[in-house]
């Protein structure tokens, strides 16, 4: 399947709730990962580069940090005359209230921009999941099966999601039955929602769904389908993890550190974009103490850090211990400080003196611009 | 019809930098990296923009791909504009035949069809090979103010190196009465730094004078202010007060890249309000290990660092296996740094690979005689094979076979 007959299109919001201490200000396509990107940008790297150039993303609330990132989609070479980045705020009109409750009034709110576009085909994806992975081959299955519609899957313990579909294949791929989970299942086939079929099925089962006021999409639009409509699994490789809360965003950046998940998600054949910021290189100073960390550009170590990712910009002053933790971007760690397992939000600051710790399995959140 | 603008900067991007050897064998000087993710080029630029002036040329003779296609569409630097922005003039066909830029005046007087597209009343000439930040602003304010015909930046250098630089002799109000080039004994430290305001109509003037002189170099140096000033016109001396470094040479060039480590060194590149752009490739942050040793050193995005780094600055996807020793040197994107290997007093260019326990530079502390001690150059692409010395001052511009 020929890239350029294809759209994306982007949940910024998805399962917002799950990671609420980060979403609080800001959707979960905003939320800041890996020391420089912000989740939605995984989701459009893997768009950009198997060759889509049109890419609608679907916001519903707190999108002021989304757009600020997005800009006019330059970073992701989006920003064109032809196709390029839409932003797909919620629309209000007769028959629609605004602020969308659930993916099918998402989508349905956006039919104008999905109608209008001349691509074929449609892929969605949600921003809760960060991967690195080759769409062309996810096209290429799409095609070769002969799906109506085309879901990557992944083997493992499902996330605790609202709606998160797990799958039964037959031996073709297709899938026989899905069941739906609030809390998690364990080894099971789980969906990554990401999805691919046609453009014109997408609007008929949209408006199908609207017109009989079925409102989940997992239920209503998938699990309702499964005998009617040719729906095939594909077992994509490469990485795919999905957020389901602060713990699991935790886990997943500490991942980071372990250098084969990083060269996976970091591949040189398909680089992850994100917005430019223009620091400087990171300095070490004289004394400070690194192991096992991820440092981006612009941050000023003094101090003793370990095990732990920090973003642009941060500053460890002298004599700070941190360990186990994840630093966000502008973050000040004063003299003489100990952090343990903490994930500080921008732009926080931990005075001098301050001991912080938490547990890996219960991380300390510190929020944005919150003093210590 | 082009929007007139009050002023046009002209950026002299075309010297070869002979003295930069292997580093210039394939790009020119202002391309050259530096500091960890920038271009010396980036300087200039960004002074230009965040000074206010949006029309940018550069005039490129020397090796102009990769500056070609570093600037692109001057994006980075805010300078893909409706009206200006960055421009990339190399020499080009006339009717009369065609010629390469002879000098740097001849460089401007090439394309003075260019600058009067814009018709501004003044034109700034700056030079792609000095890292430094400044608001050029304030020295066009400086020019106006003294109603000059010509305006030099001028830095106030320690009297014993006074002798390397062109000297201005100044008095009280600023004007400028005597001019000495690299005099064995200086009367002056005021030396000037290659950035010169011009009122775009006199500059024109002798732009044109300067090409009918028999026998000039069309030098801005040599020839053209020399003699405005022989007639009288208005020079003035804006002096500038902060760090400037000419980084012609191997050495210049080391020691500007460490000076970034050096707190007392006047270059905040953290400065917001002074930001320095860069075109920067997507990386992602760099990793350091648990094996790694890393001291006071700066480091770019993609770097993987799993041995000792001292005193050091390295650039976008560096790889530092476990047990390499960096000291005291310079790493540009790419480079692969195998284990057990020392680097140590040199400069290692883009996509080079120093293989298993090869050795580059030498400690000055460990040298017989200081004098045949300097900083070790290996060109980009290089392989140096396992085990093999790399001596100090050398510059290695092929592969080098291993020694085991």
């Amino acid at each position: 399947m020929r890239a350029n007959n294809v759209f994306g299109l982007v949940y910024s919001n998805s399962y917002d709730s799950a990671l609420s201490e980060l979403t609080n200000l800001r959707t979960m396509g905003s939320v800041p990962f890996g020391g420089r990107y912000r989740l939605i940008d995984f989701a459009l790297s893997n768009m950009v580069n198997c060759g889509i150039s049109t890419v609608g993303v679907i916001t519903k609330s707190n999108y002021r940090s989304l757009m600020d990132h997005l800009g006019t989609g330059k970073p992701w070479d989006l920003s064109r005359k032809r196709a390029g980045m839409f932003i797909l705020p919620p629309f209000l009109s007769a028959g629609s209230g605004g602020v969308y409750h659930n993916r099918i009034e998402a989508l349905h709110g956006s039919l104008g921009f999905i109608s209008r576009s001349n691509e074929e085909y449609v892929v969605i994806c949600d921003s809760n999941v960060i991967c690195n992975l080759d769409f062309d081959k996810l096209l290429d299955a799409h095609d070769q099966t002969g799906a109506d519609i085309t879901i990557a899957y992944k083997h493992g313990n499902a996330p605790k999601l609202n709606d998160m579909m797990t799958f039964t294949t037959d031996d073709s791929g297709r899938i026989t039955a899905a069941a739906l989970h609030q809390h998690g299942a364990i080894d099971v086939d789980y969906s990554l929602n990401i999805y691919v079929m046609r453009k014109a099925l997408l609007e008929r089962l949209i408006n199908e769904a609207v017109g009989l006021s079925r409102n989940d999409f997992e239920q209503d639009i998938i699990r309702r389908n499964v005998d009617s409509l040719k729906i095939f699994g594909y077992k994509p490789q490469g990485v795919a993890r999905t957020i389901d809360g602060l713990q699991s965003y935790y886990d997943i950046s500490m991942e980071l550190l372990n250098s084969v998940n990083r060269n996976a998600l970091f591949t040189p054949e398909r680089p992850i974009y994100t917005k430019l910021r223009d620091d400087m290189p990171a300095i070490y100073g004289l004394g400070s103490n690194v192991k096992n960390c991820l440092v981006a550009d612009g941050c000023i170590i003094d101090g003793e850090v370990e095990n732990c990712v920090l973003f642009r910009r941060v500053r460890i002053a002298k004599g700070a211990k941190v360990k186990n933790s994840i630093i966000m971007q502008d973050s000040f760690i004063g003299e003489n400080t100990e952090l343990n397992c903490v994930i500080t939000d921008k732009s926080a600051v931990i005075k001098p003196g301050k001991t912080l710790s938490g547990a890996e399995n219960f991380p300390v959140f510190v929020g944005k611009g919150i003093v210590i | 019809m082009y929007k007139k603008n009050e002023c046009v900067a002209m950026l002299l991007a075309g010297g070869q930098g002979s003295r930069l050897g292997v580093l210039t064998k394939y790009i020119a000087k202002p391309a050259v990296p530096y500091g960890g993710k920038y271009r010396i080029i980036d300087f200039p630029l960004s002074n230009c923009v965040n000074s206010g002036i949006y029309t940018v040329g550069v005039l490129t003779q020397y090796q102009p791909l990769e500056l070609n296609d570093y600037i692109g569409n001057g994006q980075p630097w805010d300078l893909d504009r409706m009206s200006g922005g960055v421009h990339m003039l190399s020499p080009y066909q006339q009717i009369k035949g065609s010629e390469w830029y002879k000098g740097t005046a001849n460089a401007i007087y090439q394309n003075i069809n260019f600058i009067d597209r814009y018709d501004p009343e003044y034109v700034i000439i700056l030079s792609g090979d000095h890292i430094y930040k400044m608001d050029y602003s304030k020295m066009l304010a400086f020019h106006k103010e003294k109603k000059a015909d010509c305006t030099i930046a001028m830095l106030e250098v320690p009297w014993d190196e006074a002798s390397r630089f062109g000297l201005m002799l100044v008095n009280d109000d600023g004007a400028i009465t005597e001019f000495e080039e690299k005099p064995k004994n200086p009367r002056s430290n005021k030396a000037s730094m290659g950035v010169y305001t011009f009122t775009w109509s006199k500059l024109k003037e002798y732009l044109l004078a300067d090409e009918a002189t028999q026998g000039s170099s069309n030098d801005f140096g040599k020839d053209l202010i020399p003699s405005m000033h022989k007639n009288g016109e208005r020079l003035f001396a804006y002096p500038f007060d902060g760090y400037w470094k000419d980084v012609g040479t191997i050495d210049s060039l080391w020691e500007a890249n460490l000076d970034l480590l050096n707190p007392k060194v006047d270059l905040d590149l953290s400065d917001n309000s002074w930001r320095i752009f860069s075109n920067s490739p997507a990386a992602p942050p760099h990793y350091i290990s648990a094996d790694a040793d890393v001291q006071n050193s700066m480091i770019a995005g993609g770097c993987e660092i799993e041995g000792q780094v001292d005193f050091s600055v390295l650039f976008a996807n560096v790889k530092v296996e476990k047990n390499a020793v960096i000291r005291d040197s310079i790493v540009m994107p790419g480079t692969v740094i195998k284990a057990g290997a020392v680097v140590q007093y040199a400069i290692v260019a883009e996509n080079a690979v120093v293989e298993e326990n090869a050795v580059i530079g030498e400690r000055p502390e460990a040298m017989e005689n200081l004098a045949d001690w300097g900083v070790a150059v290996v060109g980009s692409g290089v392989r140096i094979g396992r085990g093999a010395k790399v001596p100090p001052t050398a510059m290695i511009d092929s592969d080098i076979e291993g020694a085991e």
